[in-house]
């Protein structure tokens, strides 16, 4: 534990050690180790079912790990209970299917964590509500359903959503694989000021021009490892792994 | 057809009773059954085994026998479900009141009863709740309570409302059981009681006692059905 303090000070706010994870036989994290810090942005790419969900997913513990230590802001994870959902409050999560609310408009979408789980005054909540929509650029559709709205309109909403909490973090789980191409843009547009603005964020996806501009590093991840991780530069231009350079010669040469 | 006519006052204070028992039984299940559904879904071991263990009993026995147990074992063991006579409800429903508890039984057999199905039900409707609704509402902080009350239910009640609604009038139905475990003045215990004790003639009695039943059936399927509609409008 006092291992723990000493690895999780300074200046990281997300750090990994030794993570494993498995679904039944399937190793889907092999020894992970990573380290985030505050206001740096990890992009991890990677082939499909190399573990990138999952790394996003164990951060906030919707996925409980089989080994290793994950710290978040210095504390080691919580078990299940209210200890662990102050921690997820602390962290937005931005997922593939967007998962709006249904039954709720974007704005109560927005303000149902302050509200309750915060427990702000809902006219508090609503005014930070409505800035944020402003910021996300969906002032107009606040009133309307979830089903109502594009699907890049709906993921600004659940960016905006996350950001509510104010959270320490942002985790994006392949945040623009759902979205018609067209759509693609706009979200990435929000958080590429996100990232500006000295946000902490770990983002899922293949998206490889984000991660060229936004990222500070790119993860590469295959076979639940951390294959290698470097500069978007360093890693576009001059991939060290052979896996690395496998799959850059793949997804580039279209 | 005179029969109808002139024991429509029997009919009609059988209609009377009957309505009581399925109101008050219809907010028992619903009651029970949604305390069940979320102690099967909670993420506490022994608490979803004990909904479990409810919902398994409780639905494979038949409804007879949960009525015998009611009717005859409740007063073996000292209790004459007094716990119903619930002050202020007691007003409206007068009968909860009154000493013979053989209308407190029929509502607690046949809430028992159908909980176990409403539970079901709901834990359908739960199912129907795409998983990353709760996810989602996990990843913001919300606990597991809220996430049940903001999130979860108000969905799950929507994507259950028909097979809830099937559970319902499969009570109403149900309650015909009640005139014979001791209620008396219900629908049941009317026709019994023109039919044999008055000795008229039991065609039309029976037609009277299924349009007593018909008349609290058939609307709640075809308000179904529009809620249906609604939902399906909404999506």
């Amino acid at each position: 534990m006092t291992d723990g303090v000493t690895q999780a000070s300074g200046d990281h706010l997300i750090v990994f050690d030794q993570v494993n994870k498995w679904f039944g036989n399937l190793h889907v994290l092999r020894d992970v180790g990573l380290r985030v810090r505050r206001g740096e942005v990890v992009v991890v790419i990677g082939p499909s079912g190399g573990g990138k969900s999952t790394l996003c997913r164990v951060v906030n513990r919707l996925e409980p790990i089989n080994s290793g230590t994950i710290w978040f802001d210095g504390r080691r994870l919580p078990e299940e209970g209210r200890q662990l959902a102050r921690l997820r409050s602390e962290v937005g999560m931005v997922f593939q299917s967007f998962n709006l609310f249904a039954h709720k408009t974007i704005l109560e979408n927005v303000t149902l964590g302050p509200v309750k789980v915060r427990r702000e005054r809902p006219a508090t909540a609503r005014d930070r509500a409505m800035s944020l929509l402003d910021r996300v650029g969906i002032t107009d559709q606040a009133n309307k359903y979830p089903a109502q709205l594009s699907g890049g309109q709906q993921q600004r909403a659940a960016i905006a959503r996350a950001l509510a909490m104010q959270p320490k973090a942002m985790l994006f789980d392949e945040p623009t694989s759902a979205l018609d191409p067209e759509m693609v843009g706009e979200v990435l547009d929000v958080m590429t000021t996100l990232a500006r603005d000295g946000m902490t964020m770990v983002v899922v996806t293949h998206e490889m021009g984000f991660a060229r501009h936004a990222a500070n590093r790119v993860v590469f991840m295959a076979d639940g490892q951390l294959v290698e991780e470097a500069p978007p530069a360093e890693f576009f231009g001059n991939p060290r792994s052979d896996r690395a350079k496998d799959f850059l010669s793949k997804i580039l040469t279209h | 057809m005179n029969v109808l006519v002139d024991n429509f006052d029997v009919f009609a204070g059988g209609f009377w009773v009957t309505l009581q028992v399925c109101l008050l039984s219809t907010a028992g299940a619903l009651l029970l059954g949604t305390g069940a559904a979320v102690l099967r879904i909670s993420p506490i071991p022994p608490l979803r085994w004990m909904g479990t263990a409810y919902v398994t009993v409780i639905r494979n026995a038949p409804l007879t026998v949960i009525f015998f147990f009611v009717a005859f074992g409740l007063p073996a063991l000292g209790s004459n479900a007094a716990f119903l006579d619930i002050p202020g409800l007691n007003k409206v429903f007068s009968r909860l009141g009154i000493d013979l508890p053989y209308f407190r039984f029929a509502i607690l057999a046949l809430s028992v009863y159908t909980g176990a199905f409403v539970c079901e039900a709901l834990r359908s409707g739960v199912n129907a709740v795409a998983a990353g609704q709760a996810e989602a509402a996990r990843a913001l902080g919300l606990t597991f309570t809220q996430n049940l009350r903001y999130v979860i239910l108000p969905q799950a009640w929507k994507a259950a409302v028909v097979p809830l609604g099937t559970v319902l009038i499969a009570m109403i139905k149900n309650s015909a059981l009640a005139g014979f475990f001791g209620l008396s003045g219900d629908l049941s215990q009317a026709a019994q009681d023109l039919a044999i004790v008055k000795a008229l003639p039991v065609v039309p009695v029976f037609i009277g006692i299924s349009i007593g039943f018909l008349v609290m059936t058939v609307p709640l399927g075809l308000l179904l059905d529009r809620v249906e509609r609604r939902r399906a409008v909404a999506r």
